[in-house]
């Protein structure tokens, strides 16, 4: 077996394994903990928790005004990578393959060559993030080997991905497999590392929107 | 046996001109990716060769490797072979038969001990001692050993031979082998392909007989002239791939206009050969061209690589059991671990306040 056959057979069923048993677990132990009742009254003019969750993950998306300034080119680069990615997992043909392999549904791909240009966006902003993550000491002092590690394994695939489509520096076959295993490292990290933010950031935001919501507040 | 005339006599003596020995050279040299200028140097060397001694020995095969050469669109081929080479043995295309042809191989050997070479197509069995290919009462395996033990050089004709091809296709129930896994300590040259392209065959030859050794080699010992690029490297129809059009099945408008292949399973990326430049029957054109993905037919494993119209991006294991399994422990652990919790918390509850 060669390294492409391992990386597109084993490497990738065992990583697509630990992930869905990752996140099942986690999410699971999560949602299934014991609620702790809110037993203050809830003011008159709350809304209904449905409503407050949503709106707390919309007021989210944006920092709020005093902050906002700031907080603005952290907040515009993590868009950058975040959209980046999403445009080049979801819009590369390649990648609609794999996904259709797995999944059954299909959707029209963008171009190659607005990918590429997209992922040297993705990559040059993960970087941005990177440097801002070493430089600001507030963001350096509580940055734990678990932030830079989940940096380390979602720039991966954009580099070895840019790397296999340009065809540089090694046969292609050999590329395509480090891509692919690089992806299966990130499948496996996601659940266990802070990437599950992934998923539980509709929880979390939910939840503050909640419980903000009930006394009143708009955090 | 006579002495063996020199290429230059035999050509003299079947009437072909030292022109189109120029000619035929000028050809090679362009195949073998050699300069120009070496077309008359070849020409001389061939010229003052003695034929090479050629024993070509057919194990588990199909016959199509011979055919390709054999039926070459370009009768120069085929005949610049058999002009260059004394054939000693050939179980297709010899014209003698049973004790006959095994006494022709063994006086070729005789006579050519440690000049001859040997040309195989086909795997060689070794489950079982070998039992599942036999020729003449003995297997495929020890005709090999004894028939290397004295060649030159070996040259494995065929992914089946170069790599088991075929029948070491999973399951692989004669316990197929290339030739390199049975014969290790000579010169083994593959030239894979299912067919092999006729000319890589016939430039492999001609290369051995004119300079007296063996070609650049790639990783898997395939002549780098014509296993140096892949199919896709190569491909006209690479532009279309770079730019993201992709045919999406064999007939839609995208199949027609030419576009590329990629999504209905191309291996063409990562297959090496030369297709693409060579092209088939005398360069009328190839499997791309005529509107088919690269099976990836030149490459050890061809067969078992997860089906030749699954893309390449896609994954090959069939995983939907070991992930539903997977789920199925996530969801299982989740629960456990959250009513600990709960029941640590209701015991805490329990417990007196102090
Ligand atoms: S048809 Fe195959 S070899 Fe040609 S460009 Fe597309 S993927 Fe590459
Ligand atoms: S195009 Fe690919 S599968 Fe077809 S003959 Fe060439 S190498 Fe083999």
């Amino acid at each position: 077996m060669n390294l492409l056959a391992f990386a597109r057979g084993p490497a990738l069923t065992v990583a697509l394994a630990v992930f869905v048993f990752g996140v099942a677990w986690r999410l699971l132990s999560l949602l299934l903990l014991p609620w702790a009742r809110d037993l203050a009254v809830a003011r008159a003019t709350a809304p209904p928790a449905l409503v407050g969750a949503v709106k707390g993950f919309v007021r989210h998306l944006w920092p709020p005004r005093p902050l906002a300034r700031g907080a603005l080119i952290v907040t515009v680069n993590g868009y950058v990578f975040h959209l980046g990615l999403a445009v080049i997992v979801f819009g590369l043909a390649q990648h609609i393959l794999f996904l259709r392999g797995l999944f059954g549904v299909h959707w029209p791909n963008l171009p190659s060559g607005v990918i590429s240009a997209v992922a040297v966006v993705t990559l040059a902003s993960l970087f941005v993030a990177l440097g801002r993550r070493l430089t600001n000491p507030v963001l350096k002092l509580i940055s734990t080997s678990n932030d830079y590690f989940s940096w380390f394994v979602t720039m991966l695939p954009v580099a070895t991905g840019l790397i296999a489509v340009s065809h540089l520096w090694a046969p292609y076959e050999t590329l395509l497999a480090v891509h692919m295993l690089s992806v299966s490292l990130l499948l496996v990290w996601l659940p266990f590392g802070k990437l599950m933010h992934a998923f539980l950031v509709f929880l979390t935001r939910a939840e503050t929107g909640i419980v903000y919501s009930r006394r009143g507040a708009e955090i | 046996m006579s002495r063996r005339e020199t290429i230059g006599e035999l050509l003299v003596q079947r009437g072909i001109s030292r022109r189109a020995l120029l000619k035929y050279s000028a050809y090679l040299a362009t195949l073998m990716a050699l300069p120009p200028t070496a077309a008359r140097a070849i020409a001389d060397a061939l010229a003052a060769a003695r034929r090479q001694s050629v024993i070509w020995l057919s194990f588990q095969e199909c016959t199509g490797c011979t055919e390709s050469l054999t039926r070459s669109f370009n009768p120069t081929i085929e005949d610049m072979i058999f002009n260059l080479i004394s054939l000693d043995y050939h179980e297709t295309l010899q014209a003698v038969s049973g004790a006959a042809a095994e006494e022709a191989r063994l006086t070729s050997m005789r006579e050519n001990k440690g000049k001859y070479v040997l040309v195989v197509d086909g795997s060689v069995s070794t489950k079982d001692g070998g039992v599942y290919s036999t020729n003449a009462g003995k297997t495929n395996l020890q005709v090999l050993r004894e028939t290397a033990e004295h060649a030159l050089a070996l040259i494995s004709v065929g992914t089946c031979a170069a790599f088991g091809g075929i029948p070491h296709a999973h399951p692989n129930p004669t316990g197929a082998v290339p030739v390199s896994e049975i014969i290790t300590d000579k010169p083994v040259i593959n030239i894979s392909g299912c067919p092999p392209i006729p000319e890589a065959m016939a430039g492999t030859i001609a290369y051995l007989v004119t300079f007296g050794k063996l070609p650049d080699l790639d990783h898997l010992n395939r002549p780098k002239s014509f296993f140096g690029d892949t199919i896709h490297d190569r491909c006209y129809r690479r532009p279309f791939y770079d730019k993201g059009l992709f045919a999406k099945s064999f007939d839609d408008e995208g199949a027609r206009r030419g576009w590329c292949l990629y999504e209905v399973g191309c291996k063409g990326p990562v297959t090496y050969n030369a297709c693409a430049t060579l092209k088939w029957n005398g360069g009328v054109s190839f499997p791309i061209q005529s509107g088919h993905g690269c099976l990836g037919c030149s490459e050890p494993n061809f067969w078992d690589k997860g089906g030749f119209y699954r893309p390449l991006s896609t994954s090959t294991g069939s995983p939907a059991a070991v992930i539903g399994g997977a789920a199925a422990a996530g969801v299982g652990i989740g629960v456990a671990s959250a009513l600990l919790v709960r029941r640590r918390k209701s015991d805490a509850a329990k417990e007196p306040h102090s």
